[in-house]
């Protein structure tokens, strides 16, 4: 049969990673990470415990709401649903066709493991979290813009050492609060951690600082109180301030290019704080209540916490002091266990995922704060996390609704009961190394101008709003730009290429039978053998192509590609 | 389907002649605009018979209290003057081009709203609604293109443009009512394609059949949604209506009176309302002065302002289209009248103006008033929802339309706003 793309794809990892300084780290770092999976086994089952606690609330939500769940999904599409959400893009034909051959009761353990642990993987599971959390952190315009000071290959080079070397979540979160240093690789005293803050800072009062990393650690809303007490949230405009007042001693100071006005990188420091009442010894600040009544604010934590109210670094770094207080905070945990489960199951136990405060009630909340705490209890490793949640019981099924689940639907509103897998669209990066390694479109090369490559991909997609908070949407959402994109775009040509040897080329080329080289397609990139009829299709196509496989493979890859069955991950 | 089992390609087809094998395409696709698409939709035609809307959205929240509301004199007015104009209204003076327009437009200057954060009032500006995370609204473009729709059965352009920004989504509607969105030169990407037609077409045999297969499949509404985006890509391709796009076949002068950005959308709006589509929001950013306003709005954003939108009344009302076409313009707030210590302003929600005209509105009023310092408003307030009602009832839009979300919920159009009747007649 057609040969394997498998060797020749790892062989290009391989000569990439000789280029990076960082992914020859990641090689010496993976073998320490080979006790992470070795979790509490008992004879019965292999699955960690968190398993069976998943899989009991979720099922007792099941029965208390009168709905079924869908029946268990086939192996090689829960395959394809498993790559793209923990590497980020489909699997290959030949990886697929591995999964197959593994009867084993514990195949699904040992495909996630795999992909966790095996050093094969460590590049691109760090490259798909980087590429998430660079969304999360910055924004996908963010570094983009003109006169920005996010260098974004800084950001991502930091992510991706982060997830490369599995580093705990809680360290992870300390170093993006506390950062400081450039922005820029290669400069002195460079810490890509700094870029998360550095625009956010940039305006005096760092209004932007203080929202996102409420927001974005423990899923605190704060932002719409800063002018008005927001209707419906116990944070007071009074709060907010006192978190702001956490990021008042933090400067992002331009550095320019020699003999130029361009600034080249930014570097983020902590400085004295003199106060809006010029008494550093007791540094506040200022702000207006709609009413016009002016108040003073300290850094105090949102349970409370007061610190010292010193605006000398040396005294009281209120940064360092603010990570310490978020890290031990269980909204924190709450969290990130919120963000990966709605990662993977399309939807989180509250909406939006990162409005945790009292007024917003979660579906689940029993099995949110258990998992929280689980996840403090395994030292904040987010690959436990993750294998907990992809071997749970509403992970493996199928996305088909059924008469008995399709009340529970959360697309209009109501809460998910997580009784099947719900559709969605995959991602415009998923689309984008999907078409890499399915067929090695855009491979040439290093990683980091193949990152580069995909920035400048998907700016078609992002329309910024310009405003002042960055806030930006993308027209990769199913609509007619995309669509346009995957009829006729660039990538997609190139996909479909019959150059010498292309993917398509090579498989044109080999001495199988054309309806052979038809399921390969199929299998490689919908996980599932042509139908009857999609193989008559294919039969007319090559009558119409006069024999020519090559251009017959070309028309059925390109249809391929641009069905639903691709882009909506099921 | 039996056409695909007997249809031979003819070599060299010609252009008509594909377009109406193009159409059993769509219809194949499960599009809705399966019909009429060989023919050219002529637009004087459309003109007389169609309404439209244009919003001209300001996004970042402009100061309205610098350039329709002035408070000359008191300690928030600022360094503008007033100008008279030749609607029975004064404006700012940096608005000299607009000022020879306002018998056209009229300026509410009662806007009171509570969302004063860039999304939440993006999101209640466009659709009336406060964001709920539990449900989309449908946005000012989805809601009117939804309901003047029917009328349009050869339009093969989406009938929601949005140019140069990103507006708001179609919300419960659907992704066929989504925001199709061009910079403001008209151009679009990945539009042409590589291949000749013929085995465009042959291609969609397959596709169609991975299509349909999956939307049986029942896995949710996404696969649905993505074979009706298929229809309508495929018509967009292979329409002339998208002549319509082609800003650069505009003579010189018209180009020059238009000006180029935001000018350049403006006159691009003409030409879709032309064409018969039934929305279009043409972007104009950078209005989140925080800092140094008065210069940059007097050096550069009113002077753009001022060109596009006065080139956009004056064109439509000379070619007799202005009488159907609604133009709005507004942002998400407008701006604290007190100015700040950077000689900025912030985000002000509370008291606030918009602009509106054509399509019947009356022209030259000023609607309500603020207070001397320009900080509340002193007579009706007027909200995002009454806005939205008065520009839908100007469109022939009945109010009583109500649509139903996914879940069954019943929603008002324009979330049952008041008429501000003094702007219709």
């Amino acid at each position: 049969m057609i040969q394997s793309s498998k060797p020749h794809f790892f062989q290009t990892l391989r000569q990439t990673a000789g280029c990076s300084a960082w992914a020859v780290g990641l090689l010496l770092i993976a073998g320490d990470s080979a006790a992470l999976l070795a979790v509490a086994k008992d004879r019965k089952s292999d699955l960690p415990p968190q398993v069976a606690k998943i899989n009991a609330s979720i099922s007792q939500a099941w029965q208390d709401y009168s709905v079924k769940p869908s029946p268990v999904e086939d192996d090689l599409k829960w395959c394809r649903r498993l790559f793209l959400d923990l590497i980020g893009r489909i699997p290959s034909h030949a990886e697929l066709v591995e999964f197959g051959k593994d009867r084993s009761p514990n195949r699904k353990l040992n495909l996630v493991r795999e992909l966790l642990e095996d050093s094969r993987y460590t590049e691109e599971y760090a490259q798909n979290w980087s590429t998430i959390w660079t969304n999360i952190l910055i924004g996908r315009n963010g570094g983009m813009e003109r006169r920005t000071l996010i260098n974004r290959d800084g950001m991502q080079k930091y992510l991706r050492d982060c997830f490369a070397s599995n580093l705990p979540y809680n360290r992870m979160v300390y170093e993006l609060i506390t950062a400081t240093g450039s922005t820029k690789p290669g400069t002195k005293d460079f810490n890509g951690a700094a870029n998360f803050l550095v625009m956010k800072v940039n305006e005096e009062t760092a209004v932007q600082a203080t929202s996102a990393v409420s927001k974005t650690f423990l899923g605190l809303q704060v932002q719409c109180t800063q002018c008005h007490n927001h209707p419906f949230n116990e944070w007071k405009q009074q709060k907010f301030w006192e978190f702001n007042a956490f990021f008042r001693q933090t400067r992002a100071l331009r550095r320019f290019e020699n003999g130029s006005r361009d600034v080249d990188f930014a570097e983020l420091v902590d400085e004295d704080f003199a106060g809006e009442g010029r008494n550093p010894e007791s540094a506040e600040l200022y702000f207006q209540l709609r009413n016009g009544v002016t108040k003073v604010a300290y850094p105090v934590f949102v349970d409370g916490t007061e610190i010292g109210k010193s605006g000398y670094v040396e005294q009281v770094n209120r940064r360092k002091e603010l990570g310490k207080m978020v890290v031990q905070s269980p909204y924190m945990d709450k969290m990130i266990v919120n963000r990966m489960w709605a990662h993977f199951m399309s939807y989180g136990f509250t909406r939006p995922i990162d409005d945790l405060g009292p007024h917003n009630p979660s579906s689940n909340p029993e099995l949110l704060e258990a998992l929280a705490e689980d996840f403090r209890n395994s030292s904040y490793d987010l690959k436990q996390l993750i294998t907990w949640i992809v071997l749970s019981q509403p992970y493996q099924l199928s996305s088909k609704v059924t008469s008995e689940n399709q009340a529970d639907d959360p697309s209009v509103g109501e809460p998910p009961r997580f009784t099947r897998f719900y559709s969605r669209q995959m991602r415009a990066e998923e689309l984008y190394q999907s078409l890499v390694v399915a067929t090695q479109a855009d491979r040439q090369g290093t990683l980091e101008q193949q990152e580069n490559r995909r920035n400048e991909w998907m700016k078609q997609f992002v329309i910024a709003f310009g405003t002042d908070e960055g806030d930006e949407t993308s027209t990769f959402n199913g609509s007619i730009p995309q669509s346009l994109m995957m009829f006729n775009g660039e990538l997609i040509r190139e996909a479909i290429s019959l150059e010498p040897g292309s993917w398509l080329q090579r498989i044109a080329n080999d001495p199988s039978k054309p309806i052979e080289k038809v399921h390969y397609l199929f299998l490689a990139g919908l996980a599932r053998k042509a139908r009857n009829e999609e193989l008559m299709a294919a039969r007319t196509l090559l009558q119409s192509r006069k024999n020519d496989t090559g251009a017959m493979l070309q028309d059925m890859w390109w249809a391929v590609l641009n069905s639903n069955e691709f882009i909506i991950n099921h | 389907m039996s056409m695909w089992n007997t249809y031979q390609t003819p070599n060299g087809m010609n252009r008509r002649h594909f377009l109406s094998h193009a159409a059993s395409a769509s219809a194949l696709m499960g599009s809705s605009l399966a019909l009429g698409h060989s023919l050219r939709v002529h637009a004087d035609q459309l003109k007389k018979q169609h309404k439209s809307a244009i919003l001209l959205w300001m996004s970042g929240g402009p100061a309205t209290i610098d350039i329709w509301d002035l408070k000359p004199g008191t300690n928030n007015g600022g360094p503008f003057k007033p100008i008279s104009t030749s609607g029975s209204v004064q404006i700012c003076e940096h608005m000299p081009l607009m000022a020879k327009q306002m018998h056209h437009m009229s300026i509410v200057r009662s806007m009171s709203t509570r969302e004063a954060d860039h999304n939440r009032g993006r999101y209640y500006m466009h659709t009336g609604f406060v964001p709920d995370p539990n449900i989309e609204h449908p946005s000012y473009g989805a809601v009117i293109a939804h309901e003047l729709m029917s009328q349009r059965s050869k339009l093969d352009i989406p009938p929601f443009i949005s140019v140069g920004g990103a507006s708001e989504g179609p919300g419960f509607l659907g992704l066929a009512w989504a925001p199709f969105n061009v910079t403001s030169n008209g151009r679009i990407r990945n539009l042409e394609s590589k291949e000749d037609n013929s085995r465009l077409l042959e291609r969609l045999k397959p596709l169609s059949l991975i299509e349909n297969g999956f939307v049986a499949q029942r896995r949710g509404s996404a696969a649905e949604e993505h074979r009706k985006i298929l229809g309508k890509t495929y018509d967009l391709m292979t329409s002339q209506q998208m002549d319509a796009f082609k800003v650069e076949l505009e003579p010189e002068s018209v180009k020059e009176r238009y000006g180029k950005g935001f000018g350049e959308g403006c006159l691009l709006a003409r030409r879709l309302v032309e064409a018969g589509v039934p929305f279009v929001e043409v972007d104009l950013g950078g209005w989140d002065m925080h800092r140094g306003i008065h210069t940059e709005l007097a050096d550069t954003k009113l002077p753009a302002l001022d060109k596009g939108m006065s080139a956009l009344v004056e064109d439509l009302d000379q070619r007799g289209l202005l009488q159907d076409t609604a133009i709005i313009w507004m942002g998400e707030f407008g701006r604290t009248p007190r100015i700040n210590g950077d000689a900025g302003r912030d985000h002000w929600a509370r008291a606030w103006s918009v602009v509106v005209g054509g399509a019947g509105i009356k022209g030259g009023l000023a609607v309500g008033a603020t207070n001397e310092d320009g900080t509340e408003v002193v007579s009706e307030p007027y909200s995002s929802e009454d806005l939205m009602a008065s520009v839908c009832k100007s469109l022939g839009i009945q109010l009583e339309t109500t649509f139903q979300s996914k879940s069954g919920r019943p929603m008002k159009i324009a979330n049952g706003g008041k008429l501000i009747t003094e702007l219709l007649a």
